[in-house]
Protein backbone atom coordinates (compact mmCIF):
# COMPACT_ATOMS: atom_id res chain seq x y z
CA UNK A 1 0.00 0.00 0.00
CA UNK A 2 1.21 3.46 -0.84
CA UNK A 3 1.36 5.35 2.43
CA UNK A 4 1.95 8.68 0.75
CA UNK A 5 -1.17 8.15 -1.34
CA UNK A 6 -3.21 7.19 1.72
CA UNK A 7 -1.93 10.25 3.56
CA UNK A 8 -2.87 12.47 0.63
CA UNK A 9 -6.32 10.89 0.43
CA UNK A 10 -6.99 11.38 4.13
CA UNK A 11 -5.82 15.00 4.06
CA UNK A 12 -8.05 15.58 1.03
CA UNK A 13 -10.93 14.02 2.99
CA UNK A 14 -10.33 16.39 5.89
CA UNK A 15 -10.16 19.36 3.52
CA UNK A 16 -13.33 18.35 1.74
CA UNK A 17 -15.24 18.09 5.00
CA UNK A 18 -14.71 21.26 7.03
CA UNK A 19 -16.18 21.17 10.54
CA UNK A 20 -19.63 22.58 11.10
CA UNK A 21 -20.04 26.18 12.24
CA UNK A 22 -23.26 25.36 14.07
CA UNK A 23 -23.64 27.18 17.37
CA UNK A 24 -25.83 25.64 20.09
CA UNK A 25 -29.03 27.53 20.79
CA UNK A 26 -28.52 30.61 23.02
CA UNK A 27 -24.84 29.89 23.45
CA UNK A 28 -24.08 33.62 23.77
CA UNK A 29 -26.51 33.76 26.72
CA UNK A 30 -24.56 30.98 28.38
CA UNK A 31 -21.31 32.91 27.96
CA UNK A 32 -22.88 36.10 29.33
CA UNK A 33 -24.24 34.15 32.30
CA UNK A 34 -20.78 32.73 32.97
CA UNK A 35 -19.30 36.23 32.83
CA UNK A 36 -21.95 37.57 35.19
CA UNK A 37 -21.38 34.72 37.66
CA UNK A 38 -17.65 35.28 37.80
CA UNK A 39 -16.34 36.89 40.99
CA UNK A 40 -15.27 40.50 40.44
CA UNK A 41 -11.53 40.76 41.05
CA UNK A 42 -10.82 42.89 44.13
CA UNK A 43 -7.45 44.64 43.80
CA UNK A 44 -7.03 45.10 47.55
CA UNK A 45 -7.75 41.44 48.20
CA UNK A 46 -5.23 40.47 45.52
CA UNK A 47 -2.58 42.71 47.10
CA UNK A 48 -3.41 41.31 50.54
CA UNK A 49 -3.05 37.74 49.35
CA UNK A 50 0.23 38.50 47.58
CA UNK A 51 1.65 40.22 50.66
CA UNK A 52 0.62 37.35 52.92
CA UNK A 53 2.31 34.94 50.53
CA UNK A 54 5.45 37.06 50.53
CA UNK A 55 5.55 37.25 54.35
CA UNK A 56 6.84 33.71 54.89
CA UNK A 57 9.82 33.96 52.49
CA UNK A 58 10.68 37.38 53.93
CA UNK A 59 10.73 36.01 57.48
CA UNK A 60 12.85 33.08 56.31
CA UNK A 61 15.33 35.43 54.61
CA UNK A 62 15.43 37.66 57.70
CA UNK A 63 16.16 34.68 59.96
CA UNK A 64 18.84 33.38 57.59
CA UNK A 65 20.53 36.78 57.41
CA UNK A 66 20.31 37.15 61.21
CA UNK A 67 21.89 33.74 61.73
CA UNK A 68 24.56 34.51 59.15
CA UNK A 69 25.48 37.87 60.68
CA UNK A 70 25.58 36.32 64.15
CA UNK A 71 27.83 33.53 62.94
CA UNK A 72 30.23 35.83 61.08
CA UNK A 73 30.39 38.25 64.02
CA UNK A 74 31.47 35.42 66.32
CA UNK A 75 33.96 33.90 63.92
CA UNK A 76 35.86 37.16 63.22
CA UNK A 77 38.17 38.50 65.93
CA UNK A 78 36.62 41.32 67.98
CA UNK A 79 37.76 44.78 66.91
CA UNK A 80 40.03 46.76 69.19
CA UNK A 81 37.83 49.73 69.85
CA UNK A 82 34.40 49.89 68.25
CA UNK A 83 33.76 53.55 69.06
CA UNK A 84 37.08 54.62 67.53
CA UNK A 85 36.37 52.66 64.35
CA UNK A 86 32.90 54.14 64.08
CA UNK A 87 34.34 57.64 64.50
CA UNK A 88 36.94 57.01 61.81
CA UNK A 89 34.35 55.70 59.41
CA UNK A 90 32.01 58.61 59.95
CA UNK A 91 34.74 61.23 59.66
CA UNK A 92 36.56 59.61 56.74
CA UNK A 93 34.86 61.84 54.22
CA UNK A 94 35.61 64.98 56.24
CA UNK A 95 39.28 64.01 56.55
CA UNK A 96 39.57 63.62 52.80
CA UNK A 97 37.93 66.99 52.09
CA UNK A 98 40.34 68.96 54.34
CA UNK A 99 42.98 71.02 52.45
CA UNK A 100 46.57 69.99 52.90
CA UNK A 101 47.69 73.20 54.71
CA UNK A 102 44.83 72.97 57.19
CA UNK A 103 45.86 69.42 57.98
CA UNK A 104 49.32 70.63 58.90
CA UNK B 1 -27.91 52.12 14.91
CA UNK B 2 -25.61 49.14 15.01
CA UNK B 3 -22.38 49.74 16.87
CA UNK B 4 -19.02 48.94 15.29
CA UNK B 5 -16.70 46.31 16.65
CA UNK B 6 -14.28 48.93 17.98
CA UNK B 7 -17.13 50.67 19.80
CA UNK B 8 -18.30 47.41 21.34
CA UNK B 9 -14.78 46.58 22.53
CA UNK B 10 -14.30 50.06 23.97
CA UNK B 11 -17.62 49.76 25.79
CA UNK B 12 -16.64 46.39 27.29
CA UNK B 13 -13.33 47.81 28.43
CA UNK B 14 -15.20 50.66 30.13
CA UNK B 15 -17.17 48.10 32.12
CA UNK B 16 -20.23 47.49 29.95
CA UNK B 17 -20.09 43.67 29.86
CA UNK B 18 -23.34 43.45 27.87
CA UNK B 19 -21.53 44.86 24.84
CA UNK B 20 -19.57 41.63 24.71
CA UNK B 21 -22.65 39.63 23.66
CA UNK B 22 -22.80 40.85 20.02
CA UNK B 23 -19.14 39.88 19.64
CA UNK B 24 -19.87 36.39 20.97
CA UNK B 25 -22.84 36.09 18.64
CA UNK B 26 -20.87 37.23 15.59
CA UNK B 27 -17.75 35.15 16.02
CA UNK B 28 -19.05 31.98 17.70
CA UNK B 29 -19.58 30.08 14.40
CA UNK B 30 -15.92 30.58 13.51
CA UNK B 31 -14.75 29.66 16.99
CA UNK B 32 -16.94 26.53 17.04
CA UNK B 33 -15.56 25.41 13.68
CA UNK B 34 -12.01 25.82 15.01
CA UNK B 35 -12.75 23.93 18.23
CA UNK B 36 -14.41 21.10 16.30
CA UNK B 37 -11.14 20.50 14.47
CA UNK B 38 -9.48 19.53 17.75
CA UNK B 39 -12.25 17.91 19.78
CA UNK B 40 -14.73 15.25 18.77
CA UNK B 41 -17.31 15.20 21.53
CA UNK B 42 -19.76 18.10 21.38
CA UNK B 43 -19.64 18.67 25.15
CA UNK B 44 -15.87 19.01 24.93
CA UNK B 45 -16.21 21.44 22.02
CA UNK B 46 -18.63 23.61 24.00
CA UNK B 47 -16.28 23.65 27.00
CA UNK B 48 -13.37 24.72 24.80
CA UNK B 49 -15.40 27.49 23.14
CA UNK B 50 -16.61 28.71 26.52
CA UNK B 51 -13.02 28.77 27.73
CA UNK B 52 -12.00 30.77 24.64
CA UNK B 53 -14.71 33.40 25.22
CA UNK B 54 -13.96 33.75 28.93
CA UNK B 55 -10.28 34.22 28.13
CA UNK B 56 -11.17 36.72 25.40
CA UNK B 57 -13.18 38.75 27.89
CA UNK B 58 -10.42 38.66 30.50
CA UNK B 59 -7.70 39.60 28.03
CA UNK B 60 -9.63 42.08 25.94
CA UNK B 61 -7.48 44.91 27.29
CA UNK B 62 -4.48 43.32 25.54
CA UNK B 63 -6.20 43.75 22.15
CA UNK B 64 -4.66 46.89 20.72
CA UNK B 65 -6.86 47.23 17.68
CA UNK B 66 -3.97 47.17 15.19
CA UNK B 67 -5.17 43.94 13.55
CA UNK B 68 -8.78 42.82 13.08
CA UNK B 69 -10.44 41.50 16.22
CA UNK B 70 -11.06 38.19 14.45
CA UNK B 71 -7.31 37.58 14.04
CA UNK B 72 -6.69 38.26 17.73
CA UNK B 73 -9.58 35.97 18.66
CA UNK B 74 -8.43 33.16 16.37
CA UNK B 75 -4.93 33.29 17.87
CA UNK B 76 -6.50 32.91 21.28
CA UNK B 77 -8.77 30.12 20.00
CA UNK B 78 -5.91 28.11 18.46
CA UNK B 79 -3.80 28.43 21.60
CA UNK B 80 -6.69 27.40 23.83
CA UNK B 81 -7.38 24.39 21.59
CA UNK B 82 -3.71 23.42 21.83
CA UNK B 83 -3.90 23.63 25.63
CA UNK B 84 -7.02 21.46 25.54
CA UNK B 85 -5.24 18.90 23.33
CA UNK B 86 -2.36 18.74 25.78
CA UNK B 87 -4.75 18.34 28.72
CA UNK B 88 -6.56 15.46 27.04
CA UNK B 89 -3.46 13.77 25.68
CA UNK B 90 -3.65 10.98 28.26
CA UNK B 91 -7.23 10.12 27.34
CA UNK B 92 -6.47 9.48 23.69
CA UNK B 93 -5.43 5.87 23.91
CA UNK B 94 -7.58 4.27 21.24
CA UNK B 95 -5.70 1.66 19.27
CA UNK B 96 -6.09 0.75 15.64
CA UNK B 97 -7.50 -2.60 16.63
CA UNK B 98 -10.68 -0.66 17.31
CA UNK B 99 -11.25 0.30 13.68
CA UNK B 100 -14.93 0.04 12.86
CA UNK B 101 -16.24 -2.13 10.03
CA UNK B 102 -16.97 0.81 7.68
CA UNK B 103 -13.47 2.17 8.30
CA UNK B 104 -11.95 -1.21 7.48
CA UNK B 105 -14.12 -1.46 4.38
CA UNK B 106 -12.97 1.96 3.23
CA UNK B 107 -9.34 0.96 3.75
CA UNK B 108 -9.91 -2.28 1.83
CA UNK B 109 -11.45 -0.32 -1.01
CA UNK B 110 -8.53 2.10 -0.95
CA UNK B 111 -6.03 -0.77 -1.13
CA UNK B 112 -7.79 -2.49 -4.02
CA UNK B 113 -8.87 0.59 -6.00
CA UNK B 114 -7.64 3.87 -4.53
CA UNK B 115 -9.72 5.98 -6.96
CA UNK B 116 -13.01 4.46 -5.80
CA UNK B 117 -12.44 5.20 -2.13
CA UNK B 118 -14.53 8.33 -1.76
CA UNK B 119 -13.28 11.36 0.16
CA UNK B 120 -16.82 12.18 1.22
CA UNK B 121 -17.48 8.84 2.85
CA UNK B 122 -18.33 8.96 6.54
CA UNK B 123 -15.83 6.15 7.13
CA UNK B 124 -13.04 8.21 5.59
CA UNK B 125 -13.93 11.14 7.83
CA UNK B 126 -13.91 8.88 10.87
CA UNK B 127 -10.57 7.45 9.85
CA UNK B 128 -9.08 10.93 9.51
CA UNK B 129 -10.34 11.82 12.98
CA UNK B 130 -8.89 8.59 14.34
CA UNK B 131 -5.48 9.22 12.76
CA UNK B 132 -5.40 12.80 14.03
CA UNK B 133 -6.27 11.60 17.53
CA UNK B 134 -3.21 9.37 17.51
CA UNK B 135 -0.88 12.31 16.89
CA UNK B 136 0.82 14.33 19.60
CA UNK B 137 -0.84 17.71 20.31
CA UNK B 138 1.84 19.70 18.48
CA UNK B 139 1.77 17.38 15.47
CA UNK B 140 -2.02 17.47 15.30
CA UNK B 141 -2.04 21.25 15.49
CA UNK B 142 0.56 21.64 12.74
CA UNK B 143 -1.06 19.05 10.45
CA UNK B 144 -4.44 20.72 10.91
CA UNK B 145 -3.19 24.22 10.28
CA UNK B 146 -0.75 23.48 7.48
CA UNK B 147 -2.09 20.47 5.62
CA UNK B 148 -5.83 20.71 6.22
CA UNK B 149 -6.40 24.46 6.50
CA UNK B 150 -3.57 25.21 4.06
CA UNK B 151 -1.96 27.97 6.14
CA UNK B 152 1.57 29.21 5.58
CA UNK B 153 4.42 28.68 8.06
CA UNK B 154 4.37 32.41 8.87
CA UNK B 155 0.66 32.29 9.55
CA UNK B 156 1.07 29.28 11.83
CA UNK B 157 3.88 31.02 13.70
CA UNK B 158 1.58 34.00 14.33
CA UNK B 159 -1.33 31.83 15.40
CA UNK B 160 0.62 29.58 17.73
CA UNK B 161 3.22 32.00 19.04
CA UNK B 162 6.00 29.63 17.93
CA UNK B 163 9.00 30.86 15.96
CA UNK B 164 9.14 30.19 12.20
CA UNK B 165 12.02 27.65 12.53
CA UNK B 166 10.13 25.87 15.31
CA UNK B 167 7.03 25.60 13.11
CA UNK B 168 9.17 24.14 10.32
CA UNK B 169 10.75 21.59 12.65
CA UNK B 170 7.38 20.64 14.13
CA UNK B 171 5.81 20.35 10.68
CA UNK B 172 8.59 18.01 9.58
CA UNK B 173 8.18 15.90 12.71
CA UNK B 174 4.39 15.95 12.39
CA UNK B 175 4.50 14.54 8.87
CA UNK B 176 6.86 11.79 10.02
CA UNK B 177 4.58 11.07 12.97
CA UNK B 178 1.55 10.86 10.72
CA UNK B 179 3.34 8.48 8.41
CA UNK B 180 4.26 6.30 11.38
CA UNK B 181 0.61 6.22 12.47
CA UNK B 182 -0.53 5.26 8.97
CA UNK B 183 2.18 2.63 8.81
CA UNK B 184 0.85 1.20 12.05
CA UNK B 185 -2.68 0.98 10.61
CA UNK B 186 -1.62 -0.74 7.46
CA UNK B 187 0.82 -3.05 9.21
CA UNK B 188 -1.81 -4.22 11.66
CA UNK B 189 -4.30 -4.76 8.91
CA UNK B 190 -2.39 -5.87 5.88
CA UNK B 191 0.78 -7.61 7.11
Amino acid sequence: MKLVELERKLIATARANPPSERVPYAFEKRIMACLAARPIPDRWAMWGRALWRAAAPCVAIMLALGAWSLFTARSTPPPGDLSQQLEQTLLAAVDQDQPADYAQ
Amino acid sequence: MERTEAELIAAVLKGDSASFEPLVEKYSPRVFATARRYARRESEVEDIVQDIWLKAFERLASYRGEAPFEHWLMRLAVRTCFDALRRHQRNRETTFAELTDPEEDWLDRFVSQPETASEDAAAARQLVARVLEQLSPAARLVITLQEIEGRSVKDIAKLTGWSVPLVKVRAFRARAEMRRVLEKITKEKYL
